[in-house]
């Protein structure tokens, strides 16, 4: 050994650059498709922006104004926490179809407490959310633990839950003036704000903020990553030393706890407590999810891509129903931006030649 | 333990052996489904007077509305189980013909509840509310309470659902006549040209449909200021809406059905008006058509001039216009299911 390792000095001399694919002349349609490979939320964004411009060029000020376009988000505020929830469930390759049922069994949870027991709101409140949580938990244990599967476990909460619901509620709605009465805390999400003739919900507010963090939380931490990692290649996630059924639990739980905060929010929107509503959330929860152009394969898609997917629904229902058109062209239109939501993600898996 | 096993079963053979000896009556209450309080109602309704007259009932239900299979199901179930008759409250009121018609080949009694089959005499009657007439009581009540602004009036539809389903497009139909409207197909909703209908928009009968539709109808013409809505949840549902842009004092809401939450929200003034039914009284009506059927081969008989047996509708109101027949508030609590 003679004086100090200097093997920086070695490689002073070697290529700087590093292993890089070579791109050759890049035309315009591969740098397109470059640039949407890599930004999953991107075409989402580019429909969403486009139907807007086309329903604001039909419509005018009717459609164009603040009022309406924040309409549109109350109107897609429970959608877009549910599919929050539903995009996690669905990047580790998994899909809850109990999603809406959670989310109106806190409701009812939160409210029945509140009413049926007289417990202090907030501690309802949070007895609602616990409740999500926990139905999550037990589907991401059965899944992780016990090696069902997503599609089967959920299937079957789902009708455990609803069922559940409408026994233990005796389906008996519980009035918005009674609430407002006793119990504004459960309206709350409900409570609204104006910005410059802009009119914003709480709840809108909370999907935003939702979006955003589980956004940031997916991309920059070591949870995030193993979501994504989990979603991918479960097998490889876990000889890399991903604890698979820890992520996978969590994951879930995460998801009904999301799904109890949609049920909060539904509660402010409908005023009352119903346990008849938001009985099609797990269908729509995965429409807004599949338009966004999160793979049901798992591993693939982001976040703020589902958010746009639940507003391009969103901008579609507005606008034509200031139309004047039947309610079933809304439904033919949503069906047809599905499947080419899917022919769009399958072209966009095509490495760029 | 075992001896308590066997001797259950030795009891449930004898009672069972009984069952299929005797000849008492039984008869069947296929329902919707059996979560809507509307139904639960008149579950109640049958199986008391069921019990009154010591006849067997037993009560299917479909899984959701518009659940057919379910209820076919059920009807053969009834057939097998050698029922005298069938209360049926059918999802798919065309469909289900075939169903009913093996039914009554059979020899059951059919009757329809609430919702009137595809021809209305593929049953042999049919126990319901004058649904278009629930829908003129409104309509009328809402004209006479704008007085002369009726003229200039602007009204919003929400309706049930895109299918137009009968009960959905009697009420429409009905409030519309009662307003002074002209239909024009009294088939269908939507084809209607009096400006002062700013549009229609469907809310599958529950709060959060009633919002939305609401809403998108605002969109279209902010200043609104009649509300028809198919039921009551819709119109809970509509009112949030109102509240939302600060509108819910001059607007008038009107709506169909009588349940007590409903009711309440009259007496609240969420809703001006709403006109009352009574599943209970189908049910029991019902049963005890069916024990005539069995004991003699007699059918019920439709209300005079009707092609159905009228179980009676009542305009429920603390606002009571002059021309137009109601109960006040206070009574319609008495009277309320659900």
């Amino acid at each position: 050994m003679s004086g100090p390792d200097n093997y920086e000095a070695a490689s002073a001399d070697a290529a700087n650059e590093i292993a890089s694919f070579d791109t050759g002349k890049k035309g315009i349609v591969s740098r397109f498709h470059h640039a949407l490979h890599t930004t999953p939320a991107l075409v989402p964004l580019i429909v969403l922006l486009a139907s807007i411009a086309i329903f604001g060029v039909l419509l005018g000020t009717r459609f164009f104004s603040p009022f309406a376009l924040t309409l549109i988000l109350q109107q897609v505020q429970i959608v877009g926490i549910v599919a929050a929830a539903q995009s996690l469930v669905i990047l580790t390759a998994g899909i809850d179809l109990s999603v809406g049922a959670i989310a109106v069994i806190s409701s009812v949870v939160m409210g029945q407490f509140s009413f049926r027991y007289g417990v202090p709101v907030e501690v309802a409140i949070v007895c609602g959310l616990a409740f999500g949580t926990m139905i999550g938990a037990v589907n991401g244990w059965l899944i992780a633990v016990m090696k069902l599967p997503p599609f089967i476990v959920t299937l079957g909460m789902w009708q455990i839950v609803l069922a559940a619901n409408f026994l233990y509620s005796a389906n008996e709605t519980i009035r918005s003036q009674d609430i407002a009465e006793q119990a504004p805390m459960l309206q709350l999400m409900g409570a609204k704000f104006n910005v410059g003739g802009a009119v914003f919900t709480f709840g809108v507010v909370f999907m935003l903020v939702l979006v955003l963090v589980l956004a940031y939380v997916l991309k920059h931490t070591a949870w995030g990553r193993h979501v994504y990692a989990v979603g991918d290649d479960p097998e490889a996630a876990a000889l890399s030393g991903v604890n698979v059924k820890k992520t996978l639990i969590s994951v879930y739980a995460l998801a009904g706890l999301i799904c109890a905060f949609a049920g909060w929010a539904l509660i402010g929107r409908i005023g009352s407590v119903s346990p008849t509503s938001g009985q099609l959330l797990n269908i729509e929860s995965i429409t807004a999810v599949v338009i966004g152009g999160i793979s049901l394969f798992g591993g693939r898609g982001s976040i703020l891509g589902t958010f746009f997917g639940a507003l391009i629904v969103g901008v579609f229902t507005l606008g034509l129903r200031l139309l004047g058109a039947d309610a079933q062209w809304t439904f033919l239109l949503i069906g047809a931006l599905i499947i080419a939501a899917v022919a769009v993600d399958q072209w966009i898996r095509k490495v760029a030649a | 333990m075992k001896r308590l096993i066997a001797g259950t079963a030795l009891a449930l053979i004898a009672s069972a052996s009984t069952a299929v000896a005797d000849d008492s009556v039984s008869a069947c209450l296929i329902t919707k489904t059996d979560t809507n309080p509307f139904f639960v109602k008149m579950r109640e309704g049958a199986a008391a007077k069921a019990e009154e007259l010591g006849i067997t009932l037993n009560s299917y239900a479909g899984k959701v509305d518009g659940d057919h299979e379910t209820q076919v199901a059920a009807i053969e179930t009834c057939i097998a189980n050698g029922a005298d008759g069938i209360l049926l409250t059918a999802s798919d009121t065309s469909s289900i013909v075939p169903a009913v018609q093996q039914a009554r080949d059979a020899g059951l009694l059919v009757i329809a509840l609430d919702t009137p089959l595809e021809p209305i005499d593929s049953a042999d009657m049919t126990f319901a509310t004058d649904n278009f007439l629930a829908g003129e009581l409104i309509g009328k009540w809402a004209a006479a309470t704008l007085g002369d602004d009726a003229a200039n009036a602007k009204i919003a539809m929400l309706d049930l659902a895109v299918s137009q389903p009968s009960v959905g497009v009697l009420r429409d139909q009905g409030f519309m006549t009662g307003f002074g409207i002209d239909v024009k197909d009294p088939n269908r909703w939507g084809d209607e040209d009096d400006p002062r209908i700013v549009g229609h928009d469907v809310t599958a009968g529950n709060e959060e449909g009633g919002r939305r539709a609401m809403e998108n109808l605002l969109a279209k013409d902010p200043m609104i200021n009649v509300v028809y809505t198919i039921n009551e949840p819709a119109a809970a549902g509509a009112y949030e809406a109102l509240k939302s842009i600060g509108r819910e004092n001059d607007v008038l809401i009107v709506s169909v059905d009588g349940g007590c939450p409903g009711v309440q929200n009259v007496a609240d003034g969420v809703i001006g008006a709403t006109s009352q039914q009574y599943p209970l009284l189908m049910a029991s009506k019902g049963i005890e058509a069916i024990a005539n059927w069995a004991k003699d081969g007699s059918k019920p008989e439709a209300t005079e001039g009707k092609g159905f047996f009228d179980t009676g509708v009542a305009l429920v109101t603390d606002q009571p216009v002059d021309g137009v027949d109601s109960i006040d508030t206070k009574e319609g609590m008495d009277l309320c299911w659900g």
